[in-house]
């Protein structure tokens, strides 16, 4: 770790790390500095230049000065104050004035700065070139208003990963010569640089094509990239931020819903975008652009209410799904140990089977990194997910890690040109389905420690190893000597005469030899690229951090106690820290907080899923819930905390507590129950009220609190049995995973993102077939079988075509024996 | 003018005479004589023949509402008219919001959106004259001069809500073209001479 060392800013000592940015110590200490291009956990862009500070009587960007021990910094002279107002005012020149019609006006830091350095004259001017606002589908951009910081293309390429956004030349002509002369240096430079570029698109296209997170738009400084949806509804004023958790998938990131009146006829609150503190969190399409996803127009039936309660009464089961609060998981728990109904959950069940598998070997509850700690490693690894679409956190993080000068290896089965285009110091390696045990000892092979590996482990991997002769090719420099002839006059007798001479030369040769090299199988079992090992050493270069995303893909794996075992061998026995993908929403929540049974019983109630009795926060059950966005509650996140979120809208129907309630239960409201979350799984008795829900300019997150970590009770097993090779799944093959911004049918709800599911294959699948795109296909498995439309994916890559969960007119579920991939035949109908 | 004289607080005993008024009679054959003496001295003819001579002058100073109408001030805040621009004749509202924010009584709300013409349209505007307090801030912060105060201060009927309705406020397109909006002097309106206090900016071309 970096050393703790005193600085002095603005004649105030403040503690810090070696190595940080000035700005960042400056921030996490209150101390304000004016920046406009820099984004934390981002590189710096160094566009704005108005971060000037004196460090040590040198002028220097805060942004990407690193601090020494005992430096002193001041943040204002009378020339960094003249820099900083050229620079403003550089930014207001053809700057249209058309606030009172901007969607940024009240936010805007072009606003906030210009007052803040209190530009009230203009002495600065140049012909301004026709820049006509663009649509890029579901982002607005307007060049006119933009002011080149370049933070969406630093955030696009450096945390989401994309690449989608860069500069563009902007055609316009020089500045006036005099200027250079007449204007500060660091404005003048600045104005340079801004005066020729805008902003485009990496592909060229006239579209935006790319996994469409919106961040771009979040981190404008200005109103030149606005959401489409978003743009002339409302001023950033009038919005109530309703602080609160995204409910879509286990990342758990922070959002606000920004409400409003829906109109001047409906007093209703209404959800008008999300928000986020994009310093620190960064959203997915889901989370930023699937917010409506509520169940309105509800009231309160109260024969539908009695049916429910005879539904309870008679039920012996209820099925579930994940995306509810801990709360309400616990009035579940509760239902269960006082009527003993069976509580019936797949993903929470397999992942809690997976967790406890993992524990036999690792004698930990849980595993024991986050995502926030990925952020800050230099080599990541991901198997068994599909990143963008599982956990586009868990990808941010991967991509930010990477981007910040390290490496990563990204393992699955389905080729993925996302993780692929993030930088080419990412491998991806597509091995065959069911060879996730392949990849796991590779990594053991690889990065494990072999002091400490046990015995049978080493001898096992060592079989995968030989010798063998290859043949190398050389280039090596020869000698060659040859002679040359060479007419010459001789001068003393003026006779040409013939004069012979040695030249030597160093001509580069061929050469074929014979090594002898280590030949590790596990490198062809997984399918790994030629050359994968010399690759590897170059990526390993200066490397110190690791950490291991594991996926959904493992839990239901069907040996997937020996894969759990394996991930804790590789956490116990290497450098790498794990984190794990929770399949849904609070699927940790629901696996630490609910017993839950295999089989259901003959009446199953059905809680947002299937069953004789359904109830159901989508509007199509039985009875209706709330969705998340209209709950309080907590919710689980991957990155092991326990985040409060709030009511966005209202919701006017009967809650699972109203039933918990008529059944027998106490509890005036569903968060009565946060602070009864059980203590022995690792939830704390803390009062819903008291759980916060920020971040401080330090960038830490304060928000709910931290599971705590379970002793296990367990006895160590560290046994691992060997890989099957024959298991390998080939032939057309179907995997069960989701296009990106969709998780499950509430995301197919909010009006931005609904869409009908199908059969998504590659453009290289689909050209390799004789399907086309909208034709109906049926895809039949030894499960069962579906009849979909082929949609075409451009986001991924070969042969594995996907089906979706999150359209509840397709029971893709059906086909899948537990396992996410399995073997298909699809045919034209 | 000098404000010594406001200042001098000192009003002194110059012109100032005591009132002579009787005690108040205290016992009841006290109060009998005075009530006797009131009514049988005639006073009460004086002020009638007051108001006789004077309505046969027949010079009445008094203003025929509703007949007739006072002047009012153009600073005067009534009911609010919306205003067009001259040229155009378009809406010179163009959403911004600031009236519906600057509001202290919480009474203006507006819709707007993203129109055809990538323009940010209004598609609705309500004043709520129940709660409005008349108070001027709408006008002063419009930053296009499109809501004023208008003159029309007769705001009784069976609803207030008869008056917000945006088309009513809004001048009537063949009135501007008659000429007859004028440019509004009051509250938010540019003060004359302002031109000479603003910074030139450069232009290139």
């Amino acid at each position: 770790m970096a050393n703790e060392i005193t600085i002095t800013i603005d004649g105030k000592e403040i503690e810090t790390q070696e190595g940080e940015f000035i700005l960042n110590a400056a921030r996490a200490n209150d101390i304000f500095i004016p920046a406009i291009c820099y984004l934390t956990r981002c590189s710096p862009t160094l566009a704005c230049r108005i971060c000037l500070v004196e460090a040590d009587g040198k002028q220097v960007y805060a942004c990407n000065a690193k601090t020494k021990s005992g430096m002193n910094i001041t943040t204002t002279t009378e020339n960094i104050e003249r820099e900083r107002r050229a620079i403003m005012e550089v930014y207001d020149v053809n700057h249209p004035l058309q606030c009172g019609v901007c969607d940024q006006s009240g936010e805007c830091e072009l606003q906030n700065y210009t007052l803040e350095m209190g530009v009230d004259s203009q002495n600065y001017t140049i012909a301004d070139v026709d820049r006509p606002s663009v649509d890029w589908g579901h982002i607005h951009y307007d060049p006119g208003l933009c002011i080149v910081c370049e933070r969406c293309v630093t955030a696009c390429k450096d945390m989401i990963g994309d690449n989608s956004l860069k500069t563009v030349p902007r055609g316009a002509g020089a500045i006036d010569g005099a200027f250079k002369e007449s204007m500060p240096k660091d404005a003048y430079a600045m104005w340079n640089k801004l005066n020729k570029s805008v902003i485009g698109l990496t592909s060229g296209e006239e579209m935006l094509d790319c996994t469409s997170c919106g961040e771009c738009a979040a981190v404008c400084p200005v109103g030149a990239l606005v959401d489409t949806d978003y743009i002339y509804t409302s001023n950033a004023w009038e919005h109530k931020q309703v602080p609160a958790t995204c409910g879509h998938c286990s990342a758990g990131c922070q959002i606000s819903y920004d409400t409003k009146h829906t109109s001047i006829d409906n007093p209703e609150e209404k959800i008008y975008r999300v928000s986020n503190e994009w310093n620190y969190v960064s959203l997915c399409g889901a989370g930023r652009y699937g917010f409506d996803y509520q169940n309105s127009d509800v009231t309160k039936d109260e024969t539908a209410f009695g049916a429910a309660l005879d539904a309870f009464k008679k039920a012996d089961t209820i099925n579930f799904t994940s995306t509810i609060t801990n709360e309400e998981a616990l009035i579940l728990q509760k239902m269960k140990d006082k009527f003993g109904y069976r509580l019936v959950n797949k993903d929470a069940q397999d992942f809690k089977t997976f967790l406890r598998d993992y524990s036999v070997v690792s004698r930990s509850s849980i595993y024991g990194s986050d995502l926030e700690k990925v952020h800050n490693t230099d080599f990541v690894v991901s198997v068994g997910s599909a990143l963008k679409s599982d956990n586009p956190n868990a990808r941010y993080a991967f991509n930010n890690a990477v981007q910040m000068k390290g490496a990563g290896l990204y393992f699955h089965p389905v080729a993925d040109p996302v993780v692929d285009g993030m930088s080419k110091n990412v491998v991806s390696i597509n091995h065959a389905p069911l060879q996730e045990e392949a990849v796991l000892y590779l990594l053991l092979d690889l990065f494990g420690n072999k002091d400490l590996l046990p015995t049978k482990i080493i001898d096992y991997l060592a079989t995968f190893h030989s010798m063998k002769t290859v043949t190398v090719t050389e280039t090596i420099k020869e000698k060659v000597v040859t002679q040359v002839t060479k007419k010459v006059v001789n001068k003393e007798t003026g006779e040409e005469e013939e004069v012979t001479s040695d030249v030597t030369k160093m001509v580069p040769k061929k050469v074929s030899k014979e090594v002898e090299v280590d030949d590790n199988r596990l490198l062809e079992i997984v399918g790994a690229p030629d050359k994968f090992e010399e690759t590897l050493q170059k990526l390993l270069k200066k490397k110190e951090t690791f950490s291991l995303i594991v996926g959904p893909d493992l839990y239901t794996h069907p040996s997937s106690q020996n894969i759990a075992r394996l991930v804790a061998l590789i956490e116990k026995y290497s450098a790498f820290e794990l984190v794990m993908i929770p399949t849904l929403t609070n699927t940790l929540g629901v696996g630490l907080i609910c017993d839950l049974d295999d089989e259901a019983g003959e009446y199953a109630i059905g809680y947002n899923t299937q069953g004789d009795y359904v109830l159901s926060a989508l509007g199509d059950g039985d009875l209706d819930m709330p969705a998340i966005n209209q709950q309080e509650g907590t919710l689980t996140s991957i990155n092991k905390r326990v985040n409060p979120t709030n009511v966005a809208v209202g919701y006017g129907g009967y809650v699972l507590n109203d039933i918990a309630n008529a059944l027998g239960l106490k509890a005036e409201y569903t968060i009565d129950y946060t602070e009864q979350l059980p203590t022995a799984r690792g939830f704390k008795t803390r009062k819903f009220d008291d759980l916060p829900n920020h971040y401080t300019n330090a960038g830490e997150e304060v928000r709910g609190y931290l599971l705590g970590k379970m002793p296990v009770r367990m006895k160590k097993d560290e046994h691992v049995v060997a890989i099957d090779e024959d298991q390998a799944l080939d032939g057309t093959l179907v995997y069960l995973a989701n296009p990106v911004r969709q998780f499950t049918p509430f995301t197919n709800k909010a009006h931005q993102l609904i869409s009908e599911g199908g059969l998504y294959m590659s453009e290289s699948a689909l050209s390799g077939s004789e399907l086309q795109v909208g034709d109906e296909v049926s895809v039949k498995t030894e499960a069962g079988e579906v009849s979909v439309k082929v949609i075409s994916d451009n986001k991924i890559d070969g042969e594995i075509a996907y089906l979706p969960t999150f359209d509840a007119n397709i029971n893709s579920e059906a086909l899948f024996g537990g396992y996410r991939f399995t073997t298909a035949s699809i045919e034209k109908v | 003018m000098s404000f010594e004289k406001f200042k001098d607080r000192n009003v002194g005993e110059d012109g100032y005479y005591m009132v002579d008024i009787e005690d108040y009679p205290e016992t009841g054959w006290g109060k009998f004589k005075q009530v006797a003496s009131r009514s049988l001295k005639g006073e009460l003819f004086v002020g009638l023949w007051v108001v006789l001579r004077e309505m046969f002058k027949f010079d009445i100073h008094t203003v025929q509402y509703p007949k007739e109408k006072l002047p009012i001030g153009p600073r005067y805040r009534a009911v609010h008219k919306m205003l067009r621009l001259f040229e155009s004749g378009t809406e010179r509202c163009i959403g911004c919001g600031l009236c519906e924010k600057i509001c202290i009584s919480d009474c203006i709300r507006m819709d707007t959106k993203y129109d055809e013409n990538s323009r940010k349209e209004v598609t609705e505007y309500s004043i709520n004259l129940g709660r409005c307090i008349f108070c001027g801030y709408c006008a002063e912060v419009c930053p296009e001069l499109a809501i004023v105060h208008g003159g029309r201060y007769e705001n009784a009927s069976e609803q207030r809500a008869h008056f917000v309705e945006f088309e009513d406020m809004l001048t009537p397109i063949d009135a501007l073209k008659a000429g007859q909006q004028e440019e509004y002097p009051g509250f938010g309106a540019i003060i004359p001479g302002s031109d000479k206090s603003v910074k030139k900016t450069p232009l290139a071309y």
